[in-house]
Formats: C-alpha cells, sequence, structure tokens
C-alpha cells in the first residue's frame, strides 16, 4: 500500500488548517454561504436534507487497517454511529457539525486520508478495480498509476474550477470492474506486442441525464508520458466544455459535439505542447510508488484445497471469493447487502471489525468496490473458514455478491437534496421479496438511483431504477439491459413508471420472464440481449 | 400557508422559524405570510440560520404538514433508520410523511 | 475599475488602459489587453514581446478558462504582467498564481491577512508550472 511521505503528510496536514480557516471565517461571517459553498465542497462537505454530509475519499478505493478503524471511529464520534460506502468506492457520514469538520479532517490525517476534491468541479477521487493486486486476469497492479494520477490532480492549480466535475477511474484488465468506460477519462493500463505498457485512453463517458459510454481516443499512450496526455484531455476540456449550462458540461458533451475526432485532435495538439513543457514525472517516481504496491509476503505453497462441508461456507465462497493470482489465497467480498438492509451501510463496530479482520487475515488491506461491498483481498484458503464464521456471526456474512440481493443503491431522498425520490425503501423490498430465488435467478446486476443523477447507476443496471417525482409523488421507472463490465451497454427504460410497490413487481416479472425463457447458462442480462425488450413488456404492463 | 425551513449553520440540524427563534420541530412553525424575504435575509445574515426558504404547508390537528415530500422527510428524518428521528419511539410517528 | 492590491514585480506598471482582444489586432501600438474568458490566449501569441500587460477577466470565480490561458501565456514565453481581475477570492489566488499571474485587482479588495495566509499556506506542490517551483517529484528524485 502507498505509504506518504512527509511531503504528502505536509500536504493534508496544510489542508486541514487551511479548511478550519474557511470554516472559522463563515462562522464569524466574513464569508457568505454563497463564497463557502463551493469551498466546503471541494472538501467533500455538503448541506443534505437533514445535516452537513462529509464524503472522505478513499483513493482508488484501498485501505489500511487503521484507516479503516479510524472510519469507524470517526462514525461513532462525529456521526451517528454508521457510515455509508458509495459507489465511487468513498465513504459519507450523514450527520456531520461544521464546527466539527476540522477535528474529522485532521483525525483523517492521522492516518494519511482526506476529503481533498470529493466534490466541486474539480478531478474527483480516482477510483479502481477492487481486486487490484490479486486478480489473477490483471496485466499490472493499477494502483500506482491510479496514485500518480492522484498526485497529479491534487490541487491540480489549472483544474480547480474546471466546467464540471471530473472522475477518472484506471483499471489494468481486460474483465472492467470499475465501470471505466462510464467515467470522464477511463485508463486502461495495457502491454502492446513489444511488451511496453501503456495507458489506452478512454475518454468522455458517464451516467447522469445524458448517458455515454466513453470511445476510445488513443489506445496506446507511452507510460512516461501519461500524465502529459491527462492534462491535454483536461485543458482542452478547460477550455472548451460548456459554461451556459451545468446540464451539458461534463466532458461527455464535449467529446459528442465535438465529435471524437476533432476532440482528439485537438488533445494531440495539445499534448504535443505539453511534452516540451516536462511535466511529466520521471518513471524513478512511479517505480517508487510501485515498490509500495508489492506484494505482501504470501506464504509459498499454502494448500490450495478448502474444506466444503459447511454448506453455508460453501455457498459463500462460491458467490463471494474470486480467484487469486497466488495459488492458496483468495479475495473475499464482505457484502453490505444483508437481505432488506441499507446497501452501502455499516456501523462504526462493522467498520472497526472488518478493520480487524483484514490485519488479521488480509495483510492489513481492504477495498471498497462500486457495488458498496468491502474485500479482503488476500485471504489464505486455510483461514477463509474462520474468517467466514466472524463475518456470519456479525451479519456481514450474506452470500449475495452479484445476485438479486446485492442491489447498488443512491441514499436517495432520504437523505439527499438532490433526489427525487427514495432509492432505499425500494432497494429493500426488492432484497426482501427476491433473495429467496437469488440462487435461481443467478448474477442480476441492480442498480437504484433517485434522480437523474445516477449515483446508483441506473443505466447500467442489467435491471435499472430511476425514482422520479411524478406530482410530488414518487414514481420509479425501470429500465433491463444496462451493463458497467466490459460489455458496457446503457438500459432501455420499459415504459410508464411505477409506484414503490408497483416496481417491486415489475423486477419480479422481469426476473420471471427470465426464468421462463433463459437457455443453458445464460445470465439475466444475456437472455434479454437475445430476446429482447418485447416480452419483458408484455409480462410487465400486459 | 407559508412556512420557514433551513439548517443550523454550526451543526447543521433541520429547524423551523416559530416566530421568534428557530426550532427543531415543524409543529412549532408559523406562518409568516407575505413577511417570508424580509425574514430570510434578516436571519440568514445574522448567521442564525444557513440555507433557509420559505416553503408551503397545511396545519390540521396533527400539526405542520409541509407540502412537498421532500421538507416532509426534512421534517420527520430519514424513512428508513426512524431510530433517527425525533421521535425514535413512536412508531406511527411518520405515518404522515410519504 | 479595481486597484492592483497585490503585485509580484518590480517593473512599473504599465499606464495603458487595456484593450479588447478584438480592437487589439488593429493597435498595433497598443501594450495592455484583455483577455474576457472566451478569447482564445493563442491568438496572443504573435504579439508578446510587445505586450506588458495582460488582464485576465474572471467574471464569476467559477469560470475556470482564465487560469489554461495563463498557463498558455508563460509556457509560451510571456514574462510581461499577468493580471487578474474580476471575481477574485482568497481562495483562489493560490492556484492563479502558480499558473503565471503575478498581480490580482480583485473587485472586493481582499483581507491581506488572509491573502497571505493563502499565498504561503502550501509550501509543497504536486505539480510543475512555469511559475519555478519544483514538483514534490523533482525533490524526491532530486
Amino acid at each position: 500500500m502507498y505509504k506518504y511521505d512527509t511531503y504528502d503528510q505536509a500536504m493534508v496536514d496544510a489542508r486541514v488548517e487551511e479548511f478550519r480557516d474557511q470554516v472559522r471565517r463563515r462562522l464569524e461571517g466574513h464569508i457568505t454561504e454563497d463564497q463557502f459553498k463551493p469551498l466546503r465542497l471541494m472538501n467533500g462537505l455538503y448541506l443534505q436534507l437533514h445535516a452537513y454530509m462529509l464524503r472522505v475519499a478513499i483513493p482508488y478505493g484501498t485501505l489500511s487497517s487503521a484507516q479503516m478503524r479510524m472510519l469507524g471511529d470517526i462514525a461513532d464520534k462525529y456521526d451517528r454511529g454508521y457510515g455509508h460506502f458509495t459507489t465511487r468506492q468513498n465513504i459519507q457520514y450523514n450527520w456531520i457539525k461544521l464546527e466539527d469538520a476540522g477535528d474529522i479532517l485532521a483525525d483523517l490525517a492521522s492516518v494519511e486520508m482526506h476529503a481533498i476534491q470529493t466534490s466541486g468541479n474539480c478531478i474527483r477521487n480516482t477510483t479502481s478495480d477492487q481486486y487490484a493486486g490479486a486478480a489473477a486476469d490483471e496485466v499490472v497492479d493499477p494502483r500506482p498509476y491510479a496514485e500518480l494520477i492522484r498526485q497529479w490532480s491534487t490541487f491540480h492549480p489549472e483544474f480547480s474550477f474546471l466546467p464540471r466535475k471530473f472522475k477518472m477511474a484506471v483499471i489494468a484488465s481486460d474483465i472492467d470492474r470499475a465501470a471505466m468506460k462510464l467515467h470522464d477519462i477511463g485508463i486502461q493500463i495495457v502491454r502492446n506486442d513489444a511488451g511496453e505498457i501503456g495507458a489506452a485512453f478512454y475518454v468522455g463517458g458517464g451516467m447522469g441525464r445524458t448517458p455515454m459510454i466513453a470511445p476510445c481516443i488513443n489506445p496506446f499512450v507511452p507510460i512516461d508520458q501519461f500524465i502529459t496526455y491527462s492534462e491535454a484531455c483536461l485543458r482542452v476540456y478547460n477550455r472548451y466544455g460548456r459554461r451556459d449550462n451545468k446540464y451539458k458540461a461534463r466532458i461527455k458533451i464535449l467529446v459528442h459535439e465535438l465529435g471524437k475526432d476533432e476532440y482528439t485532435r485537438q488533445v494531440e495538439e495539445e499534448f504535443a505542447h505539453l511534452l516540451s513543457q516536462n511535466i511529466e514525472p520521471p518513471l524513478a517516481e512511479l517505480e517508487r510508488i510501485k515498490a509500495m504496491f508489492a506484494d505482501p509476503p504470501f506464504e509459498a505453497g499454502a494448500p490450495d484445497e478448502l474444506d466444503r462441508s459447511d454448506p453455508d461456507f460453501a455457498l459463500w465462497v462460491d458467490n463471494n471469493c474470486v480467484t487469486h493470482k497466488q495459488p492458496g489465497y483468495i479475495a473475499a467480498t464482505i457484502s453490505l447487502k444483508p437481505v432488506g438492509g441499507i446497501p452501502g451501510d455499516a456501523s462504526g463496530e462493522q467498520i472497526r471489525l472488518m478493520a480487524d479482520l483484514a490485519r488479521q487475515y488480509s495483510f492489513d488491506e481492504l477495498r471498497v468496490t462500486h457495488a458498496q461491498n468491502i474485500v479482503l483481498p488476500h485471504v489464505k484458503k486455510a483461514d477463509l473458514y474462520a474468517l467466514w464464521q466472524v463475518l456470519e456471526a456479525n451479519g456481514l456474512g450474506t452470500p449475495n455478491l452479484d445476485l438479486v440481493g446485492d442491489i447498488i443503491a443512491c441514499p436517495g431522498l432520504d437523505y439527499c437534496s438532490l433526489a427525487n425520490a427514495r432509492s432505499i425503501p425500494v432497494a429493500q423490498k426488492i432484497s426482501q421479496r427476491l433473495s429467496g430465488k437469488a440462487q435461481e435467478i443467478g448474477e442480476l446486476k441492480l442498480k437504484i438511483s433517485g434522480c437523474i443523477n445516477a449515483c446508483g447507476h441506473h443505466h447500467a443496471g442489467h435491471i435499472g431504477i430511476l425514482g422520479v417525482d411524478r406530482k410530488g409523488v414518487e414514481n420509479y421507472q425501470l429500465l433491463l439491459g444496462g451493463s458497467e463490465a466490459a460489455d458496457t451497454s446503457l438500459g432501455q427504460i420499459t415504459g410508464p413508471g411505477f409506484d414503490e410497490d408497483g416496481i417491486v413487481d415489475a423486477v419480479e416479472k422481469a426476473t420471471q420472464v427470465y426464468l421462463a425463457n433463459k437457455e443453458g447458462g445464460e445470465r439475466f442480462l444475456d437472455t434479454y440481449r437475445r430476446i429482447g425488450m418485447a416480452p419483458f413488456k408484455e409480462a410487465i404492463y400486459g | 400557508m407559508k412556512i420557514l425551513t433551513g439548517n443550523d449553520l454550526k451543526t447543521g440540524a433541520v429547524t423551523w422559524w416559530d416566530g421568534v427563534q428557530w426550532s427543531l420541530h415543524v409543529e412549532d412553525a408559523v406562518d409568516v405570510g407575505e413577511h417570508a424575504d424580509t425574514i430570510l435575509a434578516r436571519e440568514m445574515a445574522a448567521r442564525r440560520v444557513n440555507a433557509a426558504y420559505a416553503i408551503e404547508a397545511v396545519k390540521d390537528e396533527q400539526g405542520v404538514r409541509p407540502a412537498h415530500i421532500k421538507d416532509r422527510i426534512r421534517a420527520f428524518g430519514p424513512t428508513v433508520r426512524p431510530d433517527l428521528t425525533l421521535k425514535p419511539a413512536d412508531p406511527t410517528a411518520g405515518d404522515w410523511v410519504i | 475599475m479595481a486597484e492592483v492590491q497585490f503585485r509580484f514585480r518590480t517593473d512599473e506598471p504599465v499606464a495603458d488602459p487595456a484593450v479588447t482582444v478584438d480592437s487589439f489586432g488593429e493597435q498595433s501600438n497598443a501594450a495592455a489587453v484583455r483577455l474576457e474568458p472566451g478569447d482564445d490566449a493563442r491568438d496572443l501569441l504573435p504579439h508578446l514581446d510587445r505586450l506588458q500587460l495582460i488582464e485576465v477577466n474572471f467574471p464569476v470565480f467559477g469560470d475556470g478558462r482564465g487560469y489554461s490561458a495563463a498557463r498558455i501565456l508563460r509556457e509560451a514565453g510571456y514574462t510581461g504582467e499577468l493580471r487578474a481581475v474580476g471575481d477574485v477570492l482568497v481562495d483562489q489566488i493560490a492556484f492563479l498564481r502558480r499558473c503565471g499571474f503575478d498581480a490580482f485587482a480583485p473587485e472586493v479588495p481582499l483581507d491581506p491577512a488572509d491573502a497571505e495566509g493563502a499565498f504561503t499556506r502550501f509550501a509543497e506542490v504536486y505539480q510543475p508550472t512555469t511559475d519555478g517551483r519544483a514538483a514534490i517529484w523533482a525533490k524526491r528524485h532530486g
């Protein structure tokens, strides 16, 4: 894992003092709320429905035990005993007091964490593959590249007042677990035929009210130029992205309006200029970072067999664990989606427990996934049963990864001032209704957003649900056929919306159509793609 | 009726204008009639409230009920965590919200 | 016209009023020009040698195009005064300085102590620009 040196630490420490000063100026009346708002937002502090909400950055979703423990402590000390893990691999606290914000940031800084650029029209926290460093299918560990982006983007002087927010994701596998093509910039680290490492740039993806899949604008940027290339992509956007209409201000609109070829031409021209400016960190810096992401000391020859005699354990292993690159090890997902629970929420106590388990069983490391679960990336198979027993005893052993109960949901109108409808109650009802059939239904990614900003990734759900406000009443639209994986696709709306109970019925009917029509090993998505929308519409509206 | 709501500047807590000061309880909200803008400007300038605005509401025997669902949820708390609302002990406290 | 509140140069300020980019082309004796957010800073590059003052206007602080304009001018070798004018707030000035601005004429004057704090708060920087400060990576691998 990355460790701060004195430079990194000084940066977050200075930020704490800066924010304390900004809060002081606001509380003393030297600045208005209009002036303070962009400042607090650039530190992830929102004013939500019930209180201030603080979003804490978890760079590329990677945490140490000490960091995770601190997140649990903050939940208890400053919030109301819980936190919410988000689809951007961050954590949010819902009940923060403005007067405590400085102290919270100081506590975070003590474990090398911060809330820098978790909101605002700047480059946000970079996301990545939750199995980075553990996945058998990766070309390299993508996190050193994401860390390099973190440093480059932190307080970037030119790109702190962009037309709109800017999200980047970095992966290094053909299996996309980070919805890379649905980001402003998605980077896939690749190896070319000559064996060299480079970065494929996908620019202009996104969800929100105008969902778009990012086109590849350059399949191979040499790795010793990829920061410069990123700078070129951002400069063209900062200069020409639309500022007249916030709903058309994301880079996806610029790329779409200019056309991919013209945008690429402008980027390449800016890139050629910027190469002369020597802004690229040297490869030695990448090597310094890489060394901190070296493999943990895996035990050679650790036994690769598992005792599957406990059927509940075997089910959890089959559903929640994935193959590790190191024989004898496995990556285990802790589901934060208990049946009928609130997706992504964890109590302070649970957070500390997961921290302890990571220390004991996973070389001190955890990951947050964009599906709002937690991963212990490096568990010895010989320890897995003991780990599972502790999880199971503490409500963290739900065996539902990628099944119908593993629902992504934004906070919705229960917490969010932008929302038009509640997301969580819908997730809870669907989870309760369908979890009994989850094994039979198999992989089904269900994603719920409470407004068109799409924090719940509804466009990219095999089944997506969008909450809207219809004359002051919550209404839910159903989408089918989206995917955020390597086969990225955008869901299509089935037709008129439903009330809360109606949407639960509609989802159930959609799963029945799938079960009646599936062939062989087809997933829900495969069947939908083969038979199309018509049979689903007929069942739902007929 | 027209009532005023906002958040406490320091704590962020949802508050309602009761005619004298800002209360945590929507039941205390009073009709401000034509005076909304004057009160809002004065109170925000004095930093006794943050991000305050006027909304429509009705008053019946149960109490003051904001017209829009968003403000009803603000008045009650998250519907999925009744334990965190202002009346955690009363299971029917949120019946009017949705 | 707001006063220049901070200036990090020792030469004499230009007395000429700044002209718009449109009219600049026709007035070959103008030494000062004013860039609006929609203007292309690169249009000025052929004339940098006769320019002593470029004002970059920020009608609203959230419009960040002027940051790119400043860097483009400095990267092209412009050494004259680069002045940020308009809705320039204390929490923007450190970024502006890094992008090459060396004079600040905020519409509403800034608290001098707050401004001093903003200019000096971050001792180190992650990115190299033309402001001469070494990036952290350069110090790590010096």
